[in-house]
This record gives C-alpha cells, structure tokens and sequence, in this order.
C-alpha cells in the first residue's frame, strides 16, 4: 500500500510558535482539572484500601458505616454485575476486589459521603476479615515452582510447557539463522538486565465528578487521556447504553499512558447511582501510587554477536516482564521493539509475561520498549567498548533505514535513523571534552506511533470565524497544532481559529489520546475537514458568480475563478464567503472521521554526559542532547517539550525511581519524597535537535513525537555510567549504593 | 494468493509455518482466510491483530487492499501511551 | 463539632470562612472559597502544586491549617495578574511554551515570583534549587528555567 499522502509544500503557519488557546486560563489558576469542579447536593467519595499483598476477603461488614447519617451510599464488588469480557472485567477487578485481594491497596469498599471528613470516618468503621494469603511481587518469585498463583485459570494457551500458572502471555518474533549468525560473530556477549516498576508520576492524581439520575442517564467529568474508551468501559461496567452517558474530559494534569483506562470512574457513578446525588471522587497522591497502574518490570537476557569490525551478526533476546496481578500485552511491544534500530539478517526475541501480586500495569509512553531496548543497546554499547570501536559508528553501520526488515516483521520506509545518527555524529556534544570521573553514553530509541478513530468538525462562523471540535484531551499543546493546521489550510491566520475539545455526545468517537497519535490523526482529520469545507465555500462562490464549481480554486484563504473564468471575477474571501452564507445555503462546516493509518515510525538518538562521585556513587548529569525524527514539528516548542520531558522521565528511571516492596508485599514507597521523580536541580539543561524526514502517511508529514523520547535514557545513562566507572551496569535505577557496590566489585 | 507471514508465538496453529498463503485482496478478506484455514489462529485473530501491509501498519481498516506482491505481516494489536 | 471562624486576606481582599480545626489551607481554598487555581498533587508537602504566600513567606498550602490564615495575608495564582494584564512572569510562561499539561503551572509561578522578590537577578542554578520543590513532570524544567530567567531579566529594566 503507498502512502501518498504528504505533498511538499511551503508553509505559512506550521513551524511557528503560535500562542497555545488554554495558555492564559493554566498560567491565571482558570483552568478546570478533574478535581477542580463541584455539583449542588454533590457527595465526596473514598475508598478504603487492602492492607496486605494477597487475601481472600472472608466477610465484610459495613453496618456501622452504613447507620451514620451523612453516609449516603456504600459499594462493593458484589455491586457490579460479573462475567463482563476479559479485558472489562479485569479493569473492574483491579479497581475493587472481587473475593481475593490481589495487590497491596487493592480497593474492597467505597463510601461516599456528605463531607470528605465524614467519609473518612465512615472507612474506619467498615470491619473486613482477611485471610492473608502467600505472595509474590518479584518477577523471579513469581516465576518459580510452588510460587503462590495470583490468579487461577489466567494461564495463556501460547505459553509453552515449564512455565507455571502465573505466566499469562508469551510471544516470539524475529528471523533469519540464529546459529549461522552467531557463528559468523567475532565476539559474543550475553548479560542479563533488570529494570524497576516505575510510575508515569502525572502531578494531577485521578479524580472525577459522577452522576447518575434515576432515569438511567449519567454524566461524568474526568481527568483522562480518552473521555469515549471512559464512557465504552463505564458503559459496559454499569451496564447502560453509551448514550446515556455522556462523558467530558476536564483539563488533563499529565497522564503519558496512565490515563488510559479507569480506577475511580466506575465506582463514583455506582455511588451515585445507589445515592441519587452527585458524587466527587479523587484519589489521593498514596492511593495513586499504590492503586493505579506503574509500567512493567522486567528482566531480560540478551545475546548479541559482533565481528571486530562492528557488524552485528545476530542478536536475540528473553524478556520476563511482570505487569501486576493481571494478563498484561507489554511483552509485546517489548519484544517487537528490542532491536529495532538495527539492520539484521538473524534476530529472535521470546518474552513471557508473569503475574505478580501487583496493581495492574498501566500503559507508560512508548510502553514496553524501554527496558527491552535498554538491555540491547547496553550489549551493544559493551561490544563497541570489546573492540575498541566508536559506539556512534557502529550504530551508523548497523542501522535500520529504508528496505530494512525490521525485527518485528515489515520492511521499513521512509524512516529518519541514519538522519538522527548523523546530526549526533556533526554535533559539538559528540566531540566534547571530557573530564575527570566523567563519561559519555548514547543510545537509539524507537517507537511505532498510531493513527486510530478519529473524528473532527471544521465550523465557519457568519463573521469567518473558525471553530475546530476535536475529541482527544489536549496533553502538551494539541490544541494550538491542531489549529495551526486548520489556519494553514484554509489560509486564513492563526488567530482566526479556536480548537475545543468535545464531550462524548458531541462529536463521533475519538480513539485515546496514546500512540502518539494525536497530531498525526487529529491533525490529518483537520486537514481534510478545512478541504471539505474549502470544497463547499468554493461551491459558494461558483453559485454567487454563476460558474461551473470546478472551475472554482482556493488560494491563500480566497476563492478564485480559474479556467476559463480566471480573472471573471474579483477573488472572494473566507470572510466574505462566511458573511454570504445564510444567503448562499446556510451555515458552512466541514467534518472528516476516519480510522487513520500509516503513523509512521520515530526514531531518535540521545546522547548523555555525566560524572559519578567515586566516594558516594552518586550521579550528575552535565550535558543531555536529543536526536529525533519529527516528521513537519508543526509548534517547535511542544515538539522539544515532547523531547525534553521524556528525557527528564527517562533519566528520572535511570538513576532514582522504582517501586519498592517490603518482605510483606507492601509498597514502601508510595509518595514523592521517597519515590523521587526528578526535580530541577537534578538536571541539566536538555538540548533538542528536531530532525523533519516526512512521513509519507500524513498531508503535512507529522510523525508523533510523544513516546520515542524516554526511550533511549536509559541505556545511554547505564553506557555513560558503565564507560566512567569501569563496570558493566546491569540494573535500574543506578541508585549510589549500586553504582558505590558496582566500583567497589570491581576493586576500583 | 498473499503470503502471510505469522509471528512466532502463533505457528503451532499454522503447523509450524512462519508463511502461509491465503487468497485475499484486502485486510479483511486475509483475516477471514487465516481463520478458515488455521482456525487455531481465530480467538488470536478475534481479540484483534493489525496487519503490516507493504511496511505500514493497519490496525482495523478492512478494505485496505493487498496485492498479490505485498509484503503482508500478522502483527498484534498494538497500544501506547 | 464546631468550627473556626477565620478572617484573612488573599489577593488584597477581605475574606471570611468557617472551617474543621483539621481542615488545611488549601482545603478551604480549594472547597470552601472555590479558588481552586492552587492544586493538590501529593498532600504532603513533596510537588509544590498547592504553592502559595502566607504574609510573603512562600508555603505549601497543604501543610498550612487553615485556621493559621486568621489575620494574614495570602496571595494566590488568581491574584497574579491585575485585570486583564498578565505578570511578566505569567506572560514569560506563555512565550517560552513553559507548561504543558499546566497542573504544576500556578504552583510554579507562585514560587518563582517570591524567587525574583528575594533575588531579582538569579542564577540558572539558584532558578533550579529554588524551584526544586516544585515537581513538573512534563517538560523536563528547561523552558520553565528559560521563563523565569527572562522574565527577571524584563522585571530588572522597569
């Protein structure tokens, strides 16, 4: 299938800095997030939570709560009808326990009540009886013979004979002769990497306003990513038709792929339902941490075989990943995406996903691909070091680029690796100087982007005017792309436009804001609404002056007589056309939705500078740059956030975060003292070089942007580290103790 | 007939073959040949794969056309963040 | 349980507010004055989403009780702009493109204004220490630290 649907075109507006139209209501406190909205006669929510890792719940009492009179409604598993579909139903049992306690935090009650005081009061009067059961939170515990089965039945039909009942997925991909390339090899390096559960670490903790009325109709606000996946999972978890509820997404407080299901939505809209009032329900920043989805873990085994002049002849990996007490699909981007970057003709990757006493995974940017890629590119990174060669080099000869069969299957288009390498290779960073203590590591990142379902409305004001309604939560500047695009188009200025993003009744379904999707297939869909109204404004215009409609153009935001009829008549304006309209027709508006494919792959190269402390094993960073393939940036500046913030995430799991559990199963660390995301004095300044190789696949030639970037830290921080230290780093985060214990393993 | 190449973990439905031949001529008609001839491939096939057609990745378009020539690749369902 | 009677001022205007003896400041922002421009990220003192002035000393709001604001003086985001004119702080944000989702945002500026108070010409590290109790999770901090140091330099002229 060719994509034909970039044309080469000079732009008037992409590739500016326009001012964002939710910029001043988030720097004057105006913006409403999900916790920011109140309903008259409303009920605050709250949930009590499961002390313990694993255990059947013998009974529960909630009488004493029940007879206080400002408790309105209480709610339990046994609320929600059962034997919804697989993925439902998971989605609901990680929010509220069904019989069995599956992680630390696990949800058993929700109250709500006529005060935030009052239903904390009400949590401590609920008696449950637990029969606490052994646990696993640990890949290898739960991995092992007689380890304690999370779930009984999960067990997947692909997983081959020697793996117990907690291993719910597994998958294989690759190609060509693994053994015949390994034999052609000079040097053969296997090492086995960990890396911790971290969390997306969103500032804004869920929270989200629910009623429902006694005639079946609901209305829900919510911080989400995707306000219609909300209404689909509601819907089928209350068990009501989708246009009964309507859901509408408030300003969004970060998500990068942890707002891509729900947590609290279902339960506040059954306790409203059972209250027949408004209920407010947000969770606190513990009960985010402890009761909402992290990414996975994972251990991976890595072989990679290399002659002495850098090419790489085989590599092969086995990924473990544990993504909680539920079946989780990350392996599968994980082992599709380990390699890659690379150009080989012998590759195989085999992962297995293992449940473990843990909340359910959330999807985390570029989920997946992180660890897996970690782990190739730190072998990579030895293999360079083995034979002395530069690791930029053999990247350079190594890489995948147009005709490549990549490790997941498809032959590769146009992709701008070998672009991204060589801006890495000619900038002043690669050259630098080092000191001291001081290392420098680098690592390719890569991410497969999506399109998805998506619909858009184009509206042209009486007073020609623009208004875009979109239905994706606008997360780091959609909404002033999405109108930059539609200005362009339409030839009409920026300030001209305004995007809003819709509510679920008023306009047709719009996949998750996830995949990077966003500008690529918003942005598509605005594009074609603007010809589609473009198409009916002409039309106008050929009415007024009598000619045939074909022999009408548009040309920089005016109708023009061409053909025969060129120069018939004075060029009309969208302006005038708009004015007219009531007289021409009626009002002007164009629409487009689609199932939008053809995202286009991303790529990028990161390259770190830092120094470790040999007395206390702590790490600076000094010099950060980042490499990555745009596709058009149509704002710059939200195209470097992309960059920029990944980074900071990635570099945040490098070196600080994880998920930390006791010998009881229990989280430790639930909080951002101790979980410790990074702060502005732990970075560097974050330097960006937007690379733009257009993606064939879209009318301006957008790839997303949002997920490559926290891909490559983590390897290029552990080479960095490894190269200045002297040892080979295998584990995340190299917190001091580990990088102090790695030196002195090493007698250094 | 297309050629369709099936990753890994699914070959024991298609007696170990990582190519199969099916006759189709979009996206939809290479799903419903997969499932008829290698019914152990349909509760995969029904919880949602994408294609990869000549390099590009259709996660549900049924229409899209595939060639007798197209590089045609059985991927899973994919998600980000 | 009877409750506290508070008077206070926030933003320059008088208010007044009933509240539980448990009930922290930025409960009764947000709940019982409905300004809810300062934002609860953690509870606990740790993001700095909740930042605001009590009598020009920079606190977290959520650490503060409510009943403390009696007879002081609090300054919150939606008292940073006078009408329809932006501080350059506010303004500063915008042009460098320094938020993204902008849940941190008015913690942020709140936090940066009482910096450039105290130090009208900081340093990118001083912007970085000062501003490290203030969590972003999006941006990496780059076009934030841009923001404030360009904005101290613009504050410095006038």
């Amino acid at each position: 299938m060719a994509l034909d649907e970039y044309q080469k075109r000079d732009f008037k507006i992409i590739g500016t800095r326009q001012p964002r139209p939710d910029g001043i209501d988030k720097v004057t406190g105006r913006a409403l997030y999900g916790a920011d909205i109140t309903a008259p006669g409303m009920l605050y929510a709250a949930m009590l939570r499961a002390p313990h890792a694993h255990a059947n719940i013998k009974s529960i009492d909630t009488s004493r709560a029940e007879a206080m009179s400002e408790v309105k409604a209480v709610v339990t598993a046994a609320d929600f009808v059962q034997g919804l579909g697989d993925d439902t139903q998971d989605v609901i049992d990680a929010c509220i326990a069904r019989d069995k306690v599956l992680y630390d935090g696990h949800g058993v009650v929700a109250i709500a009540a006529t005060s935030r005081a009052a239903a904390r009061r009400a949590l401590k009067l609920i008696q449950v009886e637990y029969e606490v059961l052994p646990h696993a939170v640990e890949i290898d515990d739960a991995l092992a013979a007689g380890a304690p089965v999370i779930q009984a039945g999960r067990r997947g039909n692909k997983v081959p004979k020697g793996y117990n009942d907690n291993c719910t997925n597994w998958c294989e991909f690759g190609h060509g002769d693994l053994d015949a390339g390994f034999a052609k090899a000079d040097k053969i390096i296997s090492r086995s990497f960990r890396t911790a559960a971290t969390h997306q670490g969103y500032i804004e903790p869920h929270a989200c306003l629910a009623s429902m009325g006694p005639d079946g109709q609901g209305d829900l606000w919510c911080c989400t990513q995707g306000q219609y996946f909300v209404r689909t999972l509601c819907a089928e978890i209350i068990g009501m038709e989708e246009s009964r509820l309507r859901v509408t997404s408030s300003e969004i407080g970060g998500g990068f792929g942890g707002k891509t299901t729900v947590f609290i939505e279902p339960i506040a809209l059954m306790l409203s339902k059972k209250a027949g009032r408004p209920v407010k329900m947000t969770m606190s920043r513990d009960e985010v941490f402890k009761a909402t989805g992290p990414t996975v873990s994972s251990v991976t085994d890595v072989r990679i075989g290399m002659t002495r002049d850098g090419r790489i002849t085989a590599g092969e990996a086995f990924l473990r990943y544990q993504g909680g007490a539920f079946p989780c699909l990350t392996i599968f981007p994980g082992a599709q995406s380990a390699f890659a970057v690379y150009d080989l003709s012998a590759v195989r990757t085999r992962a297995v996903n293992v449940m473990t006493n843990r909340p359910r995974q959330a999807a985390y940017r570029a989920p997946g691909a992180p660890m897996a890629i970690y782990a190739v590119e730190s072998v990579v990174d030895e293999l360079c070091q083995e034979f002395g060669l530069d690791p930029l080099e053999v990247r350079l000869l190594n890489a995948a680029s147009k005709g490549t069969k990549s490790s997941y299957g498809p032959t590769f288009d146009d992709i701008g690796l070998l672009a991204t390498l060589k801006a890495a290779k000619a900038h002043p960073h690669y050259t630098a100087p080092l000191g001291p203590n001081q290392g420098r590591g680098l690592s390719c990142g890569f991410w497969f982007n999506f399109g998805g379902n998506t619909s858009v409305s184009l509206n042209v004001n009486f007073d020609g005017t623009i208004g875009v309604t979109e239905g994706n939560p606008d997360i780091g500047g959609s909404r002033v792309s999405i109108s930059m695009m539609a200005a362009e188009e339409l030839g009409v200025p920026y300030d001209k436009v305004r995007t809003i993003v819709a509510d679920t009744n008023s306009l047709g379904h719009n996949d998750v804001t996830d995949g990077s999707r966003v500008t690529f297939a918003v942005g598509l869909a605005t594009i074609k609404a603007a010809r589609a109204a473009i198409g009916e404004m002409c039309r106008r215009a050929a009415r007024v002056w009598d000619i045939d409609e074909d022999a009408v153009i548009w040309e920089d935001g005016h109708a023009k007589p061409a053909g025969p009829n060129a120069g018939s008549h004075q060029p009309m304006s969208l302006a005038e056309i708009a004015r007219q309209s009531p007289n021409t027709g009626g009002p002007i508006s164009g629409h487009h939705e689609v199932n939008a494919e053809g995202a286009g792959v991303s790529f990028g190269v990161h390259l770190c500078d830092l120094e470790v402390d040999p007395e206390t094993g702590f790490t600076t960073i000094l010099r950060y740059t980042v490499f990555q393939d745009a596709g058009r940036a149509i704002h710059p500046d939200f195209v470097e956030g992309q960059m920029q913030g990944g980074a900071a995430q990635g570099i945040g799991w490098a070196l600080n975060e994880e998920y930390i559990y006791g010998k009881d199963g229990r989280l430790q660390n639930a909080g951002f003292l101790d979980y410790r995301i990074p702060v502005a004095s732990d970075l560097p300044k974050i330097d960006t070089v937007i690379l733009e190789i257009p993606n064939p696949g879209h009318p301006y030639g957008v790839r997303g942007v949002g997920e490559t970037s926290i891909v490559p830290p983590l390897a290029a921080i552990s080479n960095a580290v490894s190269r200045t230290i002297g040892v080979r780093m295998q584990e995340l985060p190299m917190s001091p103790p580990k990088i102090l214990a790695a030196i002195k393993s090493a007698g250094n | 007939m297309v050629k369709v190449s099936i990753w890994g973990s699914l070959r024991s439905a298609t007696d170990g073959m990582a190519e199969v031949e099916v006759k189709a001529k979009n996206f939809r008609e290479v799903l419903e040949a997969l499932k008829r001839d290698y019914p152990g491939l349909g509760p995969e096939i029904d919880r949602g794969v994408s294609l990869a057609i000549d390099g590009v990745i259709i996660r549900e378009s049924w229409f899209t056309p595939v060639q007798a020539d197209s590089e045609v690749i059985l991927m899973p369902y994919m998600q980000g963040g | 349980m009877s409750k506290i009677h508070v008077t206070t001022r926030i933003n320059g205007d008088e208010a007044e507010f009933l509240c539980d003896a448990e009930e922290t400041l930025l409960d009764v922002l947000r709940d019982h004055l409905n300004l809810t421009g300062a934002k609860e990220g953690c509870a606990s003192g740790d993001c700095g989403a909740c930042s605001v002035t009590l009598n020009g000393r920079l606190v977290c709001s959520c650490l503060v009780l409510g009943a403390e604001a009696d007879g002081a003086e609090i300054a919150t985001i939606e008292g940073m702009a006078s009408g329809e004119k932006l501080h350059v702080l506010q303004q500063k944000f915008l042009d460098h493109a320094a938020l993204q989702c902008g849940i941190c945002t008015p913690g942020i500026l709140i936090a940066a204004k009482s910096l450039l108070e105290k130090n009208p010409d900081p340093s990118e590290t001083e912007v970085r220490y000062w501003l490290a109790g203030n969590l972003c999770r999006c941006t990496g901090y780059d076009k934030i630290i841009n923001a404030v140091i360009d904005a101290a330099a613009e504050m410095r002229k006038v």
